[in-house]
């Protein structure tokens, strides 16, 4: 709180030092996980993404639900993209479109974007969360690992009705 | 020598012997109340969502919920923050280094603007015209908010811009009229930092807000909701760093106010300081780390800047500012045994119980889980569920904002030269705010890892919850009522003392429990801080615990990429 006196240039005391040493480690551990776990982990960060506009994703997603539609749960179509392919999700104020169904164990392309505002797509209660943002078409290459019925929860505040925001994604075994 | 013909008014405090600029004295006096009155509102606020978010309670209905989460998050995180802060570096600036403020008029027009533009977004946000949150992330902001939300926080981020050109102004004329001797103190140090982080934080926020304003009034048509989110942080994320700065710049404060001592390393702490300067300007990518269109490359280099050197300079912080309480205990005669020098502190001093409960809950709960949440991978299990907000709650809440309050005690009889009233409850305060804001933060993390997302009025209606979530939410709601009560103690002590406390001068530092001085013949002596090395030790376990349990509650979940 004062001006320091001469005592600005004593040395470093030798614990001090010793734990500067130790948390220099750790900050270099904290920084080494991340391209290790780039490398040899099975859950990274999606990046593919394309630009795109509501219009022209509004009705990508509508011919891949026409194109393999397998049921219908309240109004919105089940769909079963085939294993090892692309899907597509809207999100729109207040609901997911369509409802995806997933076999466990094979690898699907999930595009995701919003026809509106900014949402989330947090798949619960796996607890995998993502951002959508609008005119951003964002490609999430997902491999279940469990079979049932999980939801897709909307985490980023939409509007008053928020909350209420829904969808789900079914996987077989 | 002087620079400008203007003269300033002193009076020498006659406890610190500091001569005090009274334009200075205003200045600080105006801000402190503004600071005080967004806690008031943002608290009331804050008992009213947390009892919404605690569903057996269930309060609020969704429209008021989320309009009074804006007003929380503004009042809170800008509002009391900011103002204080403003406080905050006339202080540094001007008593510390006893000297004046070049130009007080400035400093007027600085906090007009201030007040005008939190009024704008007062007046909005609470009557319902602007429920986007602090954020007002695109498109969602201007389709909805209106233009004068954007405008306040635009004056708001202009007016406080001014205030910082005029701290850096006060800074070195003071060095021109070697009106201190030497370096330049530890505490004003740390709010340069502060400040210098400030400057290019609020006009990245002034570039962030300022097309949406434009589209509000129909200027343009489209902002690119990608860009504003990185503008956003540019603003949102350093904005934190300030409030890091301050909040060490008074942790060291209040260690010397309140046990006396000098920092062990003058030399490490400022390299600490200077290792926030250049490591932490950007970092917004913390917010964007699951968003599209951003590579690994770009996010992990953003927020680790290469490697996590901002973490380093935190983690010899937490060793500094224990090892200098610790060195002044021994010098005192304190060297029974490992801990005979922290059962021996002012436990009963409401600043040091501040400084003790700030620095625990800011490091062991805020400062651990942000880094691992920061950490790109694990962000997919946290990002926008309760953990985010679980997190910066223990941060800059048991944090800062506690730091900040017990600060307080002390400018209530050294800047308004009132009695402080209530010191039993200043005693208790720091304690029990920081319980409950614990309870807070906990209840928050764990219902986050359970999924449960933030902003959202009600869980219940889109899927069936386990009741272990139900159980982490009532967590949130009990200590919500712990730390609002003890927000209110706060509140009456401030509000008593100033208003109606008697005009008298200080006659010591210490409220309560005064220490005796180090003795001169000891300062010199070499005192190793043993027990200050064991408990960081534990600390890094704990954290290393957390951080590693995180990679492998992420390493079960499906894969992606
Ligand atoms: C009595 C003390 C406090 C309590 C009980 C409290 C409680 C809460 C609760 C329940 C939420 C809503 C979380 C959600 O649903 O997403 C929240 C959000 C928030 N709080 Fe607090 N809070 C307190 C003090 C503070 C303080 C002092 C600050 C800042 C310095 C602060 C900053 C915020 C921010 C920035 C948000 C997020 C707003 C948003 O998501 O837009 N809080 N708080
Ligand atoms: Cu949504
Ligand atoms: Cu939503």
């Amino acid at each position: 709180m004062y001006p320091p006196a001469e005592v600005w240039w004593r040395p470093i005391d030798r614990l001090e030092r010793s734990w500067v040493i130790i948390a220099f480690v750790w900050a270099l551990v904290l920084t080494a996980m991340m391209p290790l776990w780039f490398v040899v982990g099975k859950q990274n960060v999606p990046v593919t993404t394309y630009r795109t506009t509501p219009e022209r994703f509004r009705e990508t997603v509508e011919a891949f639900a026409a194109e393999h539609q397998v049921g219908e749960r309240a109004g919105i179509p089940v769909v079963a993209p085939p294993p090892g392919g692309d899907a597509y999700v809207y999100a729109q104020r207040f609901s997911f479109y369509p409802i995806l169904q997933l076999e466990k164990g094979e690898e699907y392309r999930i595009h995701v974007s919003s026809l509106d505002v900014q949402h989330g797509f947090s798949i619960q209660p796996v607890n995998l969360n993502f951002q959508i943002v609008p005119t951003y078409e964002y490609v999430i290459t997902l491999t279940p690992t469990e079979s049932g019925e999980f939801q897709v929860v909307c985490n980023e505040y939409c509007g008053l009705g928020h909350h209420v925001m829904t969808g789900t994604i079914l996987v077989n075994e | 020598m002087t620079l400008t013909s203007e003269r300033a008014e002193y009076r020498v405090c006659p406890v610190t012997q500091f001569k005090v600029d009274l334009q200075s004295e205003a200045l600080i006096k105006v801000n402190a109340v503004a600071a005080v009155v967004a806690l008031t509102i943002g608290g009331i606020a804050a008992i009213l969502i947390a009892l919404t978010r605690w569903e057996a309670v269930g309060l609020l209905p969704p429209e008021w919920f989320y309009r009074l989460l804006t007003v929380h998050g503004t009042n809170m995180l800008i509002f009391w923050i900011v103002f204080f802060e403003m406080a905050g570096l006339y202080f540094g600036a001007t008593i510390l280094l006893d000297a004046r403020l070049p130009k007080p008029a400035v400093g007027w027009l600085a906090f007009g603007l201030m007040v005008v533009g939190a009024l704008f977004v007062e007046i909005t946000a609470l009557t319902g015209n602007s429920t986007v949150m602090f954020t007002a992330y695109e498109p969602l902001g201007s389709n909805e908010a209106s233009p004068l939300f954007y405008l306040g926080l635009i004056l708001f981020a202009v007016g406080a811009l001014v205030a910082v050109g005029l701290f850096f102004a006060t800074v070195v004329m003071a060095r021109v009229e070697k009106t201190y001797e030497g370096s330049l103190p530890l505490v004003t140090y740390g709010l340069v930092v502060a400040a210098i982080i400030a400057t290019y934080t609020l006009l990245s926020g002034a570039v962030a807000l300022v097309p949406p304003f434009l589209r509000t009034i129909g200027i343009i048509e489209h902002v690119d909701p990608a860009f504003y989110r990185n503008f956003f942080w540019s603003f949102g994320h350093p904005a934190q760093q300030i409030n890091l700065a301050a909040m060490v710049a008074i942790w060291y404060a209040m260690g010397v106010m309140t046990v006396g001592g000098s920092p062990v390393s003058e030399k490490l702490s400022r390299f600490a300081f200077i290792l926030y300067v250049l490591f932490i300007n950007l970092g917004s990518a913390h917010h964007l780390l699951v968003d599209p269109g951003l590579s690994f490359g770009f996010k992990t280099f953003n927020t680790s800047y290469g490697m996590y050197l901002a973490v380093l300079g935190s983690m010899i912080h937490a060793f500094s500012i224990p090892a200098m309480l610790e060195v002044a205990q021994r010098r005192r005669g304190f060297t029974n045994g490992l801990f005979e020098w922290l059962r021996k502190l002012p436990w009963r001093e409401p600043g040091f119980a501040a400084l003790a409960v700030s620095m625990f809950v800011f490091g062991w709960i805020g400062g651990v889980t942000g880094v691992t949440m920061g950490t790109e991978q694990i962000d997919m299990v946290a990002h926008n569920t309760l953990r985010v907000p679980g997190h910066f709650h223990a941060a800059v809440v048991g944090g800062t904002t506690l730091a900040f309050m017990g600060f307080t005690y002390y400018v209530i009889p050294l800047v308004f030269r009132k009695r402080v009233k209530f010191l039993k409850l200043a005693t208790w305060q720091p304690y029990l705010f920081g319980l409950g804001i614990s309870l807070v933060a906990v209840g928050m993390i764990t219902a986050g890892i359970q999924g449960v997302p933030r902003r959202t009025a009600d869980i219940d209606v889109v899927r069936e919850v386990p009741g272990t979530v139900h159980l982490s939410l009532a967590v949130v709601g009990i200590g919500a009522l712990i730390a609002f009560t003890a927000l209110c103690m706060y509140l009456a002590v401030v509000l008593a003392s100033v208003f109606t406390g008697p005009r008298v001068e200080a006659t010591s530092l210490a409220l309560v429990q005064p220490m005796e001085p180090v003795p001169a013949a000891a300062e010199g002596s070499h005192v190793a801080p043993k027990g200050t090395f064991v408990i960081v030790l534990v600390f890094l376990a704990f954290f290393a615990a957390f951080y590693l349990a995180n990679w492998w509650m992420l390493g079960r979940t499906w894969f992606v990429s």
